[in-house]
């Protein structure tokens, strides 16, 4: 079945559905190659058994070195409104309580949903009147990861509705569209072959529930986006910038993928 | 912006050997690496880790470039009295940091 | 835009580029051969003569690594860790690693346990060995033979 005929058929579904149900809580018709709810499984499951340690324990993650930072900069006033995070938000320990469990999150202002990320850099600019923080700077990562923290273990939270209907509909079309050299696309590793090996490392399934993580092999926190454009780079495919649409969009669909899991954030991954 | 994090029990009992975990905040550059026009990029490591009970050395780190980034360092100490724990890292191009802990031992 | 065989080299921290190297291994063998020199060197200077024991040492190490950029390393070392009998110091060794020596830990009584926790980086499947000395001047050792893969998907910096 193509991904056409499944979406119009995912359509008709739900257009029969509105007839019937408050088209709100109509859940999105899972497609044929989707993997079951009841599979999923976090990257955590595939990572060896010393991996998984160094994420279990706060005093050995490095990704904690970050979310310290994270704490230091909520609380620090900044901009030419010389405005902290906290004068407005208060303690993120309470107040950013599953906040990054609904991202990315539909912004009426913009017309659109936006990372956890843009939402950072929209009240730096807009609030605390100070310039943005560049993508996957050490400040930008630190403050993200700090927010995402507050929502550890948390299931993921995302529902689809009417205004964020055409961004989720971009984002999974974007999973399956074959893109680059390799002409590839993401499901065929990520759907149809995960724990299967590909070069000595086993495919995971490609839920983003610990984002911003500690990437071994970046020796550093990233981010989704970050790795988004390594995947797409093994594609062979041309990378979207970093804040790109298209990676929100993304984003989106992975999240609502991986919706009921649990937040991990700060991961750490191989 | 945090530059290290030690974990450590804040009281013990007389005798009871304690566990510390420490991290630190560096990329350890290996001096192996290049530049994608070929530049070899310089060693940047922490080269020696200390842990003194009230002045005193317990424990000491050579580190070497096969030391992963942002090092992690876990030992043990005996509780002998109560005071402070300190942790010194030092390494090329003037790096040094250091964190203190107070411990209550009974 | 570099060759896969070029950022092999990088990712392994290697000094040379590897040109010769055969498809297998992922070491020019003539740069194996340097290292493993290299390492022996390293053991004489901290062993010198005298005979290293194996045991009283556990050395753990994942055997199948995720990542040979960090690798969690743990040395235990039997022992009363009192005055007259305690571990001086634990040493770590690599053969294939550019440089032999990973870290070396300088201990006493006051440590209760002889024991050290990290993370280390690995170029390749090898052979890692951990060396404790005694305060009596003996020397006890483990190792651990690990296998390090390549992720099939190689990065090169920050993209």
């Amino acid at each position: 079945m193509s991904v056409r005929t499944g979406a119009l058929r995912c359509l008709a579904a739900a257009a029969v559905a509105c007839v019937l149900f408050d088209f709100a809580n109509v859940d999105t018709e899972v497609g044929a190659t989707e993997i079951p709810l009841a599979e999923r499984r976090s990257g955590y499951e595939f990572m060896g058994r010393e991996t998984r340690m160094i994420q279990d324990e706060d005093a050995t993650n490095p990704g904690m070195l970050w979310v310290l930072d994270g704490e230091a900069l909520w609380n620090r006033k900044a901009g030419a409104a010389d405005r902290a995070c906290s004068d407005c938000h208060g303690d993120a320990r309470a107040n950013m309580k599953g906040i990054a469990a609904r991202y990315p999150a539909f912004d009426a202002a913009r017309g659109r949903p936006l990372s956890l990320e843009q939402r950072i850099n929209a009240c730096r600019t807009e609030r605390q009147k100070a310039a943005a923080l560049p993508f996957e700077s050490r400040e930008l990562l630190a403050l993200t990861a700090y927010v995402a923290l507050q929502s550890r273990g948390l299931p993921v939270d995302i529902t689809i509705d009417e205004r964020t209907r055409p961004f989720f509909e971009a984002g999974r079309e974007t999973f399956y569209r074959r893109q680059g050299q390799l002409n590839l696309a993401c499901t065929q590793c990520h759907d149809d072959h995960w724990g299967a090996k590909l070069g000595g490392s086993p495919i995971p399934q490609a839920h983003p529930t610990g984002y911003p993580l500690y990437r071994l092999e970046w020796q550093s926190l990233g981010s989704l986006e970050r790795r988004l454009r390594n995947c797409l780079v093994g594609m062979r495919a041309e990378p979207y910038a970093y804040g790109a649409p298209e990676f929100v969009d993304l984003e989106l669909y992975l999240m609502w993928r991986a919706r009921g899991m649990k937040i991990e954030t700060p991961a750490v991954r191989p | 912006m945090a530059r290290a994090v030690v974990t450590l029990p804040a009281q013990a009992r007389r005798g009871e050997i304690v566990e510390i975990k420490t991290l630190a905040a560096h990329a350890m550059e290996t001096g192996f690496r290049r530049t994608q026009t070929g530049e070899l990029i310089p060693r940047d490591i922490i080269r020696r880790f200390t842990c003194t009970y009230n002045d005193v050395e317990v424990f000491r780190v050579d580190l070497h470039p096969a030391v992963a980034a942002n090092p992690l360092i876990a030992f043990t100490t005996v509780a002998t009295e109560s005071g402070t724990i300190a942790f010194q890292w030092v390494g090329d191009n003037g790096y040094s940091v250091t964190e203190t802990a107070s411990i209550r031992v009974e | 835009m570099t060759t896969r065989r070029e950022f092999l080299v990088l990712a392994c921290g290697a000094a040379s580029a590897a040109a010769a190297a055969t498809v297998e291994a992922q070491i020019d063998p003539n740069q194996a051969m340097v290292r493993k020199a290299a390492y022996q060197e390293a053991l004489r200077r901290v062993v010198g003569d005298a005979q290293v024991h194996r045991g009283r040492v556990k050395l753990q190490l994942p055997p199948l690594i995720d990542n040979g950029n960090s690798v969690p390393l743990s040395v235990a070392v039997e022992s009363p860790m009192t005055d007259a009998d305690h571990v001086k110091a634990i040493h770590v060794f690599t053969e294939k690693n550019p440089l032999p020596d990973v870290v070396s830990a300088h201990l006493g009584p006051r440590a209760g346990r002889a024991g050290l926790s990290t993370r280390v980086r690995l170029a390749d499947s090898q052979t890692v060995i951990a060396i404790a000395q005694l305060s009596d001047g003996s020397f006890w050792s483990d190792s651990a033979e690990v296998v390090v893969t390549l992720s099939a998907c190689l990065e090169e910096g920050l993209i």
